[in-house]
């Protein structure tokens, strides 16, 4: 075994890359649970790219079969309610363990100097794992994929002067039809292996710059404040992905329609929209910031979608935004009471994104489009808030630990 | 030693060569590009004939076009009445109802809310006894023209000829 290992070491340094990136590679001792979420990521990865190519064998990408097909793989093919069920909760624990990921970094600071290009390939990642997942919701064709493909590719047409041409050439018809559920198909089994190769990227500028910690401050001594990836932090992310299995199973098999929409259950209709159309709920912050905008008149359009985009697209200049000489809200308690307010805020986001763009609150006396236009500054507003707070030095950072 | 003219040749071959590389990939994307267009098949199916004789007046039927929802709705007097009222008041999107329809009974509409796409719901269903559309709140009056809400214009009027007194064509041959 050690003589095949010294051969193929001789000829590609395999034992090398292990030693130093994996099992001996130092991490630092003080990672709390939080640290758990990108190793959790990286375990959904894996679970949706197989369940995924497994359902592939049995689906068909046809307007006039994709529904039925559907259902075949619940009811006729071994296991094929299992492989549905894994896949269509795997995306809503996906993006539970992608959220959870990048309040860390923005708690703790992960996002500062020398990390910023690594923050900003997790950007990207993030950015196209809504596409992804967007287009996957299409794939069953039933009510709600129709109609929630409709309503976002509607967005396109927002673009000012060529919007109308541009969403005829997506759609490659006149509405969605077969020749956009074949096209998205495609798109949405490609895009899990772009963002695979993307993840490798994320890792080596990882690896690059070393892993932050609980306290934002860089390793000292290598000897004392870092531990062997293995066995310590392997061990760690087992008992993480255990944690994980038992949450996303008992959904799995006791409540696999909870994150799904029942209208999602009747074939696609393209002459009836149903009552309510709800977008997945990882997508509800940023659709409620979409809706917000409705005061502008024959602009809201336009403004409601860059306000969307830009609600992600700001997380591009967070590494520029925040001027503190300390990475970790742990010793800043301005940015700490900040950064709960913007966690609170999304949720609420998420909540009227959730409810229909007439309803109220306290039985009539607060519309809820006044909560999404609020919520919608406070999104904002923590962003500038941030520079504020910190260009200006109105925060005074507490004193830092002198080592890990 | 540098030789002028051999630096000004190979600086003029780097050039042509990165231009040649540019337009040529730029020349070889564009049938990948075109693919995404709709197809012939569907171009085909630009039109749609319709038969009105059985429709009554105050009936509304929705029949597809190019995939898309189509209203065709025979308005009652009172409705016709109260598009033309509206004419003068402010509206988001000003048009007069006489160049919104053929025939003054007939209202032909494009049933897509210009907000996001929703089909909207039927005649009587929204304020200004028009078409509501139920994702996000938009109304539209009884000549199909956006009264309140976020959708930005009017449902459009879709290009239709008449063929005979009952029988409509709409969409325009390819």
């Amino acid at each position: 075994m050690s003589k095949l290992m010294e051969w193929v070491d001789a000829r590609i340094p395999v034992s090398d890359m292990i030693k130093s990136q994996a099992t001996e590679y130092p991490t630092p001792k003080n990672l709390n649970y939080w640290w758990n979420f990108g190793s959790l990521a990286l375990f959904m990865l894996i679970i949706m790219i197989l369940t995924g190519l497994f359902l592939a064998m049995h689906y068909k990408p046809d307007a006039k079969q994709a529904f039925d097909v559907v259902e075949h793989i619940m009811r006729d093919v071994n296991y094929g309610w299992l492989l549905r069920y894994l896949h269509a909760n795997g995306a809503t624990f996906f993006f539970i363990i992608i959220y959870v990921h990048i309040f860390r970094g923005m708690y703790y600071g992960s996002y500062r100097a020398p990390r910023e290009i690594l923050w900003w390939i997790g950007v990207i990642i993030f950015f196209l794992m809504m596409g992804t997942g967007f287009l996957g919701y299409v794939l069953p064709w039933g009510q709600m994929s129709y109609w929630g493909a409709a309503v976002i590719t509607n967005l396109i047409t927002a673009v000012p002067v060529i919007g109308e041409d541009l969403v005829i050439w997506v759609w490659g018809g006149f509405s969605v039809d077969d020749a956009t559920l074949n096209r998205f198909y495609v798109l949405h089994f490609l895009l899990p292996f772009v963002i695979f190769a993307l993840v490798i990227v994320h890792m080596w500028a990882l690896h690059a710059v070393h892993s932050n910690n609980p306290d934002g401050i860089d390793i000292v001594d290598e000897k004392k404040d870092t531990l062997p990836f293995h066995p310590y932090f392997t061990i760690k992310d087992l008992y993480g992905i255990g944690v994980l299995l038992i949450i996303y199973c008992w959904f799995v098999f006791f409540a696999p329609n909870a994150f799904l929409e029942p209208d999602n259950y009747i074939p696609a209709n393209p002459m009836q929209t149903p009552a309510h159309i709800v977008p997945e709920w990882y997508f509800l912050p940023f659709y409620a910031i979409l809706r917000s905008i409705d005061f502008l008149g024959s602009f809201s359009k336009l403004a409601g979608v860059i306000a969307m985009v830009g609600a992600i697209l700001v997380l591009f200049v967070l590494p520029f935004l925040d001027r503190s000489p300390v990475r970790s809200f742990r010793y800043r308690p301005l940015s700490r009471s900040l950064f709960w307010i913007f966690v609170a805020n999304s949720i609420m986001l998420g909540w009227v994104g959730y409810n229909p763009a007439d309803a109220t609150a306290f039985d009539g006396a607060l519309p809820l489009i006044i909560l999404g236009r609020t919520g919608t500054a406070i999104y904002f507003g923590y962003f500038v808030m941030l520079f504020i707070v910190t260009a200006f030095k109105i925060e005074k950072p507490l004193p830092l630990p002198k080592s890990l | 030693m540098v030789i002028e003219a051999e630096e000004n040749r190979r600086d003029f071959l780097i050039l042509a060569t990165g231009a040649v590389g540019v337009a040529g990939s730029a020349a070889a994307a564009w049938p990948f590009i075109r693919s995404w267009s709709p197809s012939a098949d569907v171009l085909a199916l630009a039109t749609t004939e319709a038969d009105l004789s059985a429709l009554t007046e105050g009936q509304m039927i929705t029949i597809p076009w190019q995939g898309k929802p189509i209203f065709i709705l025979y308005r009652t007097a009172e409705q016709i009445a109260q598009a033309k009222e509206a004419d003068s008041a402010s509206l988001p999107d000003p048009e007069q109802d006489k160049d919104r329809v053929h025939k003054e009974q007939y209202l032909v509409l494009l049933a897509l809310c210009t907000h996001l796409g929703c089909v909207p719901q039927p005649i009587g269903t929204g304020d200004f006894g028009g078409f509501l559309c139920p994702c996000h709140g938009s109304h539209y009056d009884t000549s199909g023209r956006i009264r309140k809400g976020p959708a930005p214009k009017n449902l459009p009027v879709p290009y239709y000829t008449f063929k005979d007194d009952h029988t409509i064509v709409i969409g325009k041959p390819v």
